[in-house]
């Protein structure tokens, strides 16, 4: 591995703030978004439980499931980029 | 074996388990009493975590108050899970390699004043102290319910119970017990989720029987529950009242106010490691998921039952032939039926209801939320055990939040308050024991206030969210995500977001209730989601000030560089 132009922490730093930017618009467009700003346009839509609005399953369900994926996304990746910055084993 | 037999046995047993569990997890130092000695495992810290934060209102009332709202309570489902994402990628793991033991002491330390640690305590311990009035009333409702004592005495009991493991094994003994409450508590609220799903869907899960087609029936759960509600002049249960700005910002507000409630933001310094930190909000929050996934089915459920009980065939059905349940909920005040046109039937409609000729109906009928999780196994007409099951359930959440709030004023005032601004040289003996004094008299506050319960604790609740969101989430955020925020910055961007927040809830809630209503409030929101808007005002104020002020000292920078890169280990 070529010695890092910059400090590992900062270059860690950067890698985790895009990781938490792609999360959390994940989460804002489940919630916010499919959950509440676009509920009513998606009210015809039956899914993914046959008798279930889609905006409304957003809400009272989906957006709570990928809040769970989510949450576990973030400690698989971090706890990966922590072992690869900041494990006492030489590279 | 009847109700009151079954509820003693089950109510006792558990008690006694969590007795045992804190004699067994004595703390015998400061560290253990604030932090559990930092030795927790994730999965352990994240059941704890989820008892800590699903309180007597989550298990008890949640799933009537999803029943009676419909999409609309949609906002609390989203809004007190979604904090959780907030504090697993933005506070958590950050707060936990800061290592100290309270929320104030981050507070304290990172903006270098004695000033914004105390703001930080005063805020904690008001928002703690809301709530457990909330959490010993409940405990005293179900011991009244359910085994026909006196609501006093039922407080009474509650408060020796956590008094002794509260005071005895500080955080370590709580964490523990939480662990227990958890268990006790999922069992008691998915075994009747799980009958009254195979009795109204036919199936065993609750999440899939919300959505199905019920067998015999053409339509589905839902569709059906839309046109019973159109017909009794309901709004309909699946789509909103319409106003998407308000929804939004009680959302957000639940979210952010959530993700900055201390004792949440406590039990993530008790793990090993920063990476268990992360793991522990993934536990909790799949734990959290599996009764705030069900609710929404059992509301679904209860409410097409409560409905088809007193509206059969597009007639309403006579007083005298509801079923027991109904009259044994009636004997408790909990079903209030008011006959007012005397024609003996029971008509429960909603405002646009109109009969046959175009005449409008009056409602006769009064459900309180609480019924719907309370009085759900007798209308699936479950075994006593399961109802008995259903007070113990209600009981562990009620205490084991209890416990964790009553922990964060224990600590505020011997860690914050004492060591570290009246007398920094008390020794850890006596820091143990002064934490120990403030448990107990926490605890005896709390059951003041659970037996005289102030009339604006509802009100209230409100008022915790609001200020945590605009208060200590924005502050800890800027602390973490911007090094170079400064003392300045975050004091006035508090004490902006606690003053305009504050000073709108008491506007509109205290001080002229009779004008919170969307056409006053500013922008359409309510107080509810102003915290979203307060949260907005600090983050303004603090960039502004700062800008104007000099940077943080050095070494609090240091601190901040530190705390954003996890700890060094082996592989």
């Amino acid at each position: 591995m070529a010695p890092p132009q910059r400090p590992p922490a900062a270059d860690y730093w950067r890698k985790n703030l895009t990781l938490i930017a792609i999360l959390l618009s994940i989460w804002a467009f489940v919630s916010f978004g499919l959950g509440i700003y676009w509920a009513e346009d998606l009210h015809g839509i039956q899914a993914p439980l046959p008798g279930t609005p889609l905006g409304f399953w957003f809400a009272q369900q989906g957006s709570i499931f990928t809040f769970v994926i989510l949450i576990w996304v973030y400690a698989w990746k971090m706890n990966r980029l922590d072992d690869e910055y900041f494990s006492d084993e030489e590279e | 074996m009847g109700v009151t037999g079954w509820t003693t046995l089950l109510v006792g047993a558990s008690f006694l388990l969590y007795i045992v569990i804190a004699i067994r997890s004595r703390a015998t130092s400061t560290g253990e009493f604030y932090i559990a000695g930092q030795d927790v495992p994730p999965l352990a810290n994240g059941m704890a975590t989820a008892a800590d934060w699903m309180s007597a209102a989550s298990f008890i009332s949640m799933a009537g108050l999803i029943s009676f709202s419909g999409y609309d309570g949609s906002v609390y489902l989203m809004g007190w899970t979604g904090g959780y994402v907030l504090l697993a990628l933005l506070l958590a793991p950050y707060l936990r390699k800061f290592g100290k033991y309270t929320v104030p002491d981050f507070i304290g330390e990172r903006y270098y004043s004695q000033t914004a640690r105390l703001v930080a305590v005063i805020c904690a311990i008001f928002i703690s102290f809301t709530y457990v009035a909330g959490q010993m009333r409940g405990v005293g409702v179900v011991f009244s319910r359910f085994l026909e004592i006196d609501v006093t005495w039922g407080v009474i009991i509650g408060m020796g119970v956590v008094f002794i493991y509260a005071v005895l094994g500080g955080m370590k003994g709580i964490t523990y017990t939480q662990v227990a409450q958890y268990c006790v508590l999922i069992f008691a609220f998915m075994v009747p989720a799980v009958f009254i799903s195979l009795m109204v869907a036919d199936t065993v899960i609750p999440h899939i029987g919300f959505g199905s087609i019920p067998p015999g029936s053409d339509v589905s759960l839902l569709a059906r529950l839309d046109g019973l509600h159109k017909e009794l002049g309901f709004s309909a249960y699946t789509l909103g009242s319409g106003n998407t700005i308000n929804l939004l910002a009680i959302t957000f507000a639940l979210m952010a106010g959530t993700a900055g409630l201390p004792h949440v933001i406590i039990r993530f310094y008790t793990v090993p490691r920063v990476c268990d930190a992360r793991k522990s909000a993934g536990w909790a929050l799949l734990f959290i998921a599996i009764l705030y996934t069900t609710a929404p089915a059992v509301a679904v459920f209860a409410r097409t039952n409560l409905i088809d009980t007193v509206y059969k065939d597009g007639a309403f059905q006579p007083h005298e032939q509801m079923p027991p349940w109904f009259q044994t909920w009636e004997g408790t005040g909990l079903i209030e039926f008011d006959d007012k046109n005397g024609d003996g039937l029971v008509q429960y409609v909603g405002a646009a209801a109109v009969d046959g000729q175009g005449q409008s109906i009056t409602n006769e009928l009064t459900i309180d939320r609480d019924i719907i999780v309370l009085a759900n196994p007798e209308i699936a007409g479950l075994p006593n055990w399961v109802i008995a099951l259903v007070a113990a359930g209600g009981l562990a959440a009620a205490l084991s939040t209890a416990a964790g709030l009553l922990l964060v004023v224990s600590t505020s005032i011997s860690h914050d308050l004492l060591r570290k601004w009246l007398k920094p040289d008390l020794s850890e003996k006596q820091e143990l024991l002064v934490a120990r004094i403030a448990a107990g008299a926490a605890v005896c506050v709390a059951g003041y206030l659970g037996i005289h319960p102030p009339g604006f604790v509802a009100e209230v609740v409100a008022f915790a969210f609001g200020l945590a969101a605009a208060s200590f989430f924005p502050a800890i955020l800027m602390g973490i995500f911007m090094k170079r925020m400064n003392r300045e910055g975050a004091v006035s961007g508090m004490v902006v977001g606690l003053v305009f927040t504050g000073g709108y809830i008491i506007y509109f809630r205290f001080l002229h209730p009779e004008l919170d209503s969307v056409e006053n409030w500013w922008w359409g929101i309510s107080p509810k989601g102003i915290g979203t808007v307060g949260m907005l005002f600090n983050f303004m104020v603090a960039g502004i000030i700062r800008s104007f002020t000099s940077d943080p000292p050095a070494d609090v920078m240091k601190m901040v560089e530190d705390i954003r890169v996890p700890e060094q280990r082996a592989v």
